[in-house]
Order: structure tokens, then C-alpha cells, then sequence
């Protein structure tokens, strides 16, 4: 079945080539408010490969959950393309968009999002409820997720009864039970403090490991240098798009084990041509 | 097994809010056992009718005097009213009508009876031995007039259950003699009957009879000794009314006549329509009206009740849109986790569909105990206001409800159906909602 644990087997580092995960061509985002129109995105052209671990950032107000919300398949662009893999998903209907939410995509939000009334093992059970894959097996597998993330012990407790780290474990739990191309996070660590948010960023960073492909927003500096990859945004804009050089050495500190040394993924084998003019030369593959 | 699993979480979302849920569960509730209700006691109370007006036998067409509401005025004090059906309508009737199997003639005298010290308010019936078969009196001891004893004019009578036992609390009445008060002849007690029930006015030209006070004699033997003319004598002046028969029952040869016959009976005693002192009673035809009546009194309590299930239905809508607003943020979660609009119409119509569901189910429970609370209602007024219970007219004091079969599938789905309808709005609110804006909701 899906398991998307650390375990899983790193599929990039078998064969060369690298998959584009997802694709963003002059991605626009226009609100309409009372006759007037915020362009939120003005055309944003990046992409990911699969693997990547990505932050965004930039001031308040520059666009980063509007994009964050246009790869999550949230909402639909006013503009551009965005393809996830193979398909376009700029276009598509309501209920498509639902189903790639369901089977593509685990999020993970700044303020947990957990369903007050459900315990733990139930909110980390809904997505597959959605995915109509719930079987006699799925309430063990959802076990096993929040064993992963360290619940193994809380899994009839209800939100309420969980600290802020707790809760956001959980939600991570959740988001990856559906085994997701993608981990989105919109500021996941914004409200959990110095340590908590230290342990969620290695909770990113095994998954990472593992193989998923994790896109970040935050605003913090620090949380950024956890990341493979930095895009920073202003005014719909995208400023800039760097490899960070400070990778591994701020996700690998004190941890041995998860220092490897080989990347999956070299972006810059695939981006050329989609970055746009002002962003900086494509990140080499990194190591210490 | 997804549908369960909606529901199960239904169940769990509407028991955060016990008392909220009970409430709107409370509306359902009383529609649904308003609808049996009023369709059981409805029932009981027409098929108590139609009970009472067969009782008077569909194939029967009765004929009674009335006493003239505008006697002719006499000016001396000495006054006798004659009116009513003659014996010679009774020949005309029997001899000129084929369709006619039998008639009955029937003479009424209200008096006070007397054995010995005891004296009872009663009522002389004089009649034939075929009316104990047309208005089912049953034979407890004894017999009822028998031809013979018309035929002989005897001294005879046969006594009403309760008549016998308040004028013979310790003796057996068979051979007794009673008398009329005012009268020295005695009667001889020859029979006495069981119980039967009084019936209920019918129409307007039939009042209610009361069988408890009757004392049975030959009618020829009444004619011999009280004969038509009765007089009252009332401060000074002398009142008295001189009627033949009080009342002819016939009965027809075939159901498929009775109309016929009737109109030929109306022809037939056509001239009594100036004085307007006779009256034909089809209750063939009363019949026919009560099934109308009952149909009409079924709609109109289906629709009393459709509007108390409509009002639960707006409870239910009341409710779910305020859950709906409640719980915005979760349908924004539940969205940006894989759920399409149709999954979110579903979770809460899930909720409205449990909410009228046990609403029914309570109210068919509740609908159940109808009879059980009306006869304990009757009993507890009875005990406590007997008077009231008394002014209520015989058909309402009586009733035994009946509940209607169909009327538990059709209350349980029109709750369920109403759950539905009311629920899909909120329903397809919740879903319409926009996910990043639900996700922002506080
Ligand atoms: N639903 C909306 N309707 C109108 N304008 C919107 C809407 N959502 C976002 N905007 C506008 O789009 C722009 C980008 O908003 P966005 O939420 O993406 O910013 P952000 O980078 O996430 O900021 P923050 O760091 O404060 O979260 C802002 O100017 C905002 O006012
Ligand atoms: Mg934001």
C-alpha cells in the first residue's frame, strides 16, 4: 500500500534523469474586488523537479499563499499555465481539481487545520476517506503514519489535548497518508516556537530525504536555510531563485544519519529555460 | 461502507450539540406523531360512525314521525295535536311497494315504571318481534315478543339489562309483573336482554337512541291500553298529542333497491309533506356521506399535519445553516484535503437525513402509544371532570383511535423527504463555499 515513510525507496537516485514535478509558465493570479483588481501573481515561470525541497518567501502581501494556493490545486490561476507532471491543471473543473487535492497533494497549513471533533488517527484518516480508499487496513496504516511522526502514542486524543508541535506532527501525518507528490506548507512553523519548529523542519527534511518533493512558505530566514532551495517573491514578482548553499549543513547538524552525502535531484539539470531572466545561475548539485 | 462511515460522522458532528440536535429532532418528532395522531383518531372516529349508522342497517329505510315544529294554534285550553305516520300509511306501504321484505311498526311512550317501591324513568317501545333483529338486541334470559303475543294482545314485556337490574337488584325478573305508572294493569316480565350500546344521532332526523332505559311490549297490546292519544295536563290547560306510530322500519328486499324504494316511499306518503310531520331515513345514504365526510376529514388533518412536519423541516433548515456557518473552517479543511462539492453535500445532508430520521422514528414510536394515551386521557377526565366529558358529543366521547396503516411508511417518508429538501440548501451552501476563503474563516 502507500507508504510514504522514510523507507521508501529514493527513485531518483536509480536513474538519471529527473521528473518535472510541477511547472509554472507567467503563472498569473488577478482578484476582482468591488471593480478593482489586485494582480496578486504577475506572472511567476519556475519549476520543480521531483525531490525538491523549496522555500518561498518575501514580504507580506507579495503572493506567496496566492501561489501556494494555485499549486495546491486550491484555486485556479487568471493566467499562465501550471502543469503537474504531464497534465494541465490551470483548467480544470471543480471536481478534477478535488480528486488531484485528494490523491496528488498533502497540505499542511499554519494553524494545524485539524478537525476539532475526530481524534488524531480519525484526522489523519479523512484524505483516504476522500480518496475512497478506506479499508479494514487504512486504520492501521494511519497508525503507522502517526508513529512516524512520533504519535504513535496520542492517537485518541483529540486536537485539543495536543500542544502546537503535536498538532502540526498530526497534520503532517495527514498530509502524507494519501502518499502525495507534493507537501505543501503554508508557514508551518509560524506558530510553534524555536524548538518545536526545529523538530518539524527535521520532520520535513527526512521526508525529504525520503524522497518527497516539499514546497515551504515562510518568512523566517531560518526556516528558509533548512531548505534545498530558496524563490523569493515581491509585488506577484518572483525576485529571486537560488540553490542554498547553507543546505545540509543547517539540516545536518547533530544528525549524521540524514547528512547523505548524494542528491537526488539536480534542478539545474532542468530549469534553464524556465527561469526567468533575473533569477540567479541555477543551484549546482550541493555538497559540503 | 462509505455511506455508513458518512453517516457514523453525521451522528458524531450532531452529538457535539445534544441539545441543539434534540430540539430540531423535536420538530420532526411532533409532525410525524401529529400525523398519526390526527389520521387514527380521524379514523376512530368516522369508522365509529359508520359503525353507528350500519347499525341501523344499510338495507333498512326508516320512517318516523315528527311532531310539527308550528302546531296549528288551538286557542282553547283544551288542545290535542294529531300528526305523525298513520297505520294506514303502514298498509299503503306494505301493499303497494313490492320491493318492501318487512316493516316494522314502532310506538314510543316515555313513562315511569314500577315493581313494587322502585320506580324507574322508562321507556315503552311497543313493537313487533322482527325489531329485536333490526336494532341486534340480544336475548339474555327469557325471550322477546313473539308473534303469538302480538297476536293475543298479552300483557307482556321484556326489559332493557339496565332496567331489570335497577327495578330487580335481588330478584329474577322472569314472571314478575310490573306496572305503568298511572296505570293498573300490570306487565309480566317474559324476557330480559344484554346490554347494546346506544347510537348516535344521525343526520338530523334520527336522534340518539339510548336502549338502557326500553321496556319491550306487543304493540297491539300498547294500542289496547294506553291507545294513540297521550295528554299532559300542564298547569290548568290539558296538552295532548294523538301519533299512531312513532316510527316504520322497512326492509328491503335488496341493497341494490334501497334508493328506489325510498323514492317511492317519499311519493307514497306525500301527503304528509304539507305538515312536514314525516321524515325518511336512508342510512345507505347517510352512509355514503359519512365515507365523503371521512375522506374530507382525512385531508384536512393531513394538511394540519403537513404543516407541523413543514415547520420541522424549517427547524432543520434553521439549524443546519447555522452548523454550515459554524463549521465554514472545516469545510474549508475537508475541501483543500481531497473532498469535491459532492462529498460536502453529502456529509450534511447526512445530518439532516439522521436528524428527521430519528425525528420519525420517535414520532411512530409516539404514534404507537395514540390509543393508549386517549383512553387514558378519557379515563383521567372521567374521573376528574365527568361533566365535561359529558357535554362532548357522543362520537368524540367514544372514540377509540385507529391508526391508519399507511399512515406510518407515508409520516416516516414525508419526515425523511423533508429532511432532505430543507437540508439540501445548506447542503449546497456548504459546498459552494470558496476553500481558501472557508480555510480563513475564524
Ligand atoms: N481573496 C482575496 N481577494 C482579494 N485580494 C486578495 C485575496 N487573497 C489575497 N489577496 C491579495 O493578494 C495579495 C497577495 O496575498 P497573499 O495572501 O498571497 O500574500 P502573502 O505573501 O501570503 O502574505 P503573508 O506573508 O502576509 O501571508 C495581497 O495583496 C492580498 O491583499
Ligand atoms: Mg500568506
Amino acid at each position: 500500500m502507500n507508504n510514504p515513510g522514510f523507507a521508501a525507496s529514493d527513485s531518483n537516485s536509480g536513474n538519471g534523469s529527473t521528473n518535472v514535478a510541477l511547472k509554472l509558465e507567467d503563472l498569473q493570479k488577478d482578484y476582482f474586488l468591488k471593480g478593482e483588481t489586485v494582480h496578486a501573481l504577475n506572472g511567476v515561470t519556475f519549476e520543480v523537479p521531483e525531490g525538491d525541497f523549496l522555500s518561498i518567501m518575501g514580504p507580506s502581501g507579495s503572493g506567496k499563499s496566492t501561489l501556494l494556493n494555485l499549486v495546491g490545486c486550491l484555486d485556479r490561476p487568471t493566467g499562465g499555465k501550471l502543469y503537474m507532471g504531464p497534465d494541465d491543471v490551470s483548467q480544470m473543473s471543480d471536481n478534477q481539481l478535488s480528486q488531484i487535492r485528494a490523491t496528488r497533494i498533502g497540505f499542511v497549513f499554519q494553524s494545524f487545520n485539524l478537525i476539532p471533533q475526530l481524534t488524531l488517527v480519525e484526522n489523519i484518516e479523512v484524505p483516504l476517506y476522500y480518496q475512497g480508499k478506506l479499508s479494514r487496513t487504512s486504520r492501521k496504516h494511519c497508525e503507522e503514519m502517526a508513529d512516524l511522526v512520533g504519535l504513535g502514542d496520542r492517537l485518541n486524543h483529540r486536537p485539543a489535548q495536543l500542544s502546537g508541535g503535536q498538532q502540526q506532527r498530526a497534520a503532517i501525518a495527514r498530509s502524507l497518508v494519501n502518499d502525495p507528490f507534493f507537501v505543501l506548507a503554508d508557514e508551518p512553523t509560524g506558530n510553534l516556537d524555536t524548538k518545536t519548529t526545529e523538530e518539524i523542519l527535521h520532520l520535513f527534511g527526512d521526508l525529504n530525504k525520503a524522497g518527497k518533493t516539499i514546497v515551504m512558505v515562510t518568512h523566517e530566514d531560518e526556516v528558509a536555510a533548512f531548505t534545498r532551495r530558496v524563490i523569493r517573491l515581491r509585488d506577484g514578482l518572483m525576485e529571486f531563485d537560488r540553490k542554498n548553499d547553507s543546505f545540509g549543513s543547517a539540516y545536518g547538524h547533530g544528525r549524521a544519519d540524514l547528512t547523505a552525502p548524494d542528491q537526488p535531484t539536480s534542478p539545474a539539470a532542468t530549469s534553464p529555460a524556465a527561469t526567468s531572466p533575473d533569477s540567479p545561475a541555477p543551484p549546482a548539485a550541493e555538497e559540503p | 461502507m462509505l455511506i455508513l462511515r458518512t453517516f457514523v460522522l453525521g451522528i458524531k458532528s450532531l452529538l457535539l450539540h445534544p441539545m441543539r440536535s434534540a430540539l430540531t429532532v423535536l420538530g420532526i418528532f411532533i409532525g410525524v406523531a401529529s400525523v398519526i395522531w390526527l389520521l387514527a383518531i380521524g379514523e376512530g372516529i368516522s369508522q365509529e360512525a359508520q359503525r353507528q349508522i350500519e347499525g341501523l342497517g344499510a338495507d333498512n329505510i326508516i320512517v318516523r314521525s315528527i311532531k310539527p315544529l308550528n302546531p296549528p294554534a288551538g286557542g282553547s285550553n283544551s288542545f290535542i295535536l294529531a300528526y305523525g305516520l298513520l297505520r294506514s300509511d303502514y298498509d299503503k306501504l306494505i301493499s303497494t311497494i313490492p320491493t318492501i321484505k318487512s316493516a316494522i311498526p314502532i310506538r314510543e311512550i316515555r313513562r315511569e315504571i314500577r315493581f313494587r317501591d322502585r320506580v324507574v324513568d322508562g321507556r315503552l317501545v311497543g313493537s313487533v318481534p322482527e325489531y329485536a333483529e333490526v336494532t341486534q338486541l340480544q336475548v339474555d334470559r327469557g325471550h322477546f315478543i313473539t308473534d303469538a303475543e302480538v297476536k293475543l294482545q298479552d300483557p307482556h314485556c321484556v326489559l332493557s339489562k339496565e332496567v331489570a337490574e335497577k327495578l330487580f337488584p335481588f330478584e329474577d325478573p322472569i314472571g314478575r309483573r310490573i306496572y305503568i305508572l298511572d296505570h293498573l294493569d300490570y306487565y309480566q316480565v317474559v324476557g330480559v336482554l344484554k346490554h347494546r350500546d346506544a347510537t348516535a344521532a344521525v343526520g338530523g332526523s334520527l336522534s340518539a337512541q339510548d336502549f338502557s332505559k326500553d321496556v319491550y311490549v306487543p304493540i297491539s297490546t300498547m294500542r289496547r291500553r294506553i291507545g294513540d292519544t297521550i295528554v299532559v295536563r300542564r298547569s290548568g290547560s290539558r296538552e295532548g298529542q294523538t301519533v299512531e306510530l312513532d316510527q316504520i322500519t322497512l326492509r328491503i328486499n335488496s341493497i341494490a333497491n334501497v334508493m328506489k324504494t325510498a323514492r317511492l316511499v317519499k311519493t307514497s306518503l306525500s301527503h304528509h309533506d304539507e305538515t312536514g310531520d314525516t321524515a325518511v331515513v336512508i342510512p345507505k345514504e347517510l352512509l355514503d356521506q359519512a365515507r365523503n365526510t371521512r375522506l374530507m376529514f382525512m385531508v384536512f388533518m393531513g394538511v394540519i399535519a403537513g404543516i407541523s412536519l413543514l415547520v420541522g423541516g424549517i427547524g432543520i433548515m434553521n439549524i443546519m445553516l447555522a452548523t454550515v456557518t459554524e463549521r465554514t473552517r472545516e469545510i474549508g479543511i475537508r475541501r483543500a484535503i481531497g473532498a469535491n462539492r459532492a462529498d460536502i453535500v453529502r456529509q450534511f445532508l447526512a445530518e439532516t437525513i439522521v436528524l428527521s430520521g430519528v425525528g420519525g422514528f420517535i414520532g411512530i414510536a409516539a404514534g404507537y402509544l395514540c390509543k393508549p394515551s386517549v383512553l387514558l386521557l378519557r379515563y383521567v377526565l372521567e374521573s376528574y371532570a365527568p361533566q365535561m366529558i359529558a357535554n362532548l358529543p357522543d362520537v368524540v366521547r367514544n372514540v377509540v383511535p385507529i391508526i391508519v396503516p399507511v399512515s406510518i411508511p407515508l409520516a416516516f417518508g414525508i419526515a425523511v423527504v423533508i429532511g432532505v429538501l430543507f437540508g439540501l440548501y445548506p447542503a449546497y451552501r456548504a459546498a459552494q463555499m470558496d476553500p481558501i476563503e472557508a480555510l480563513r474563516h475564524e
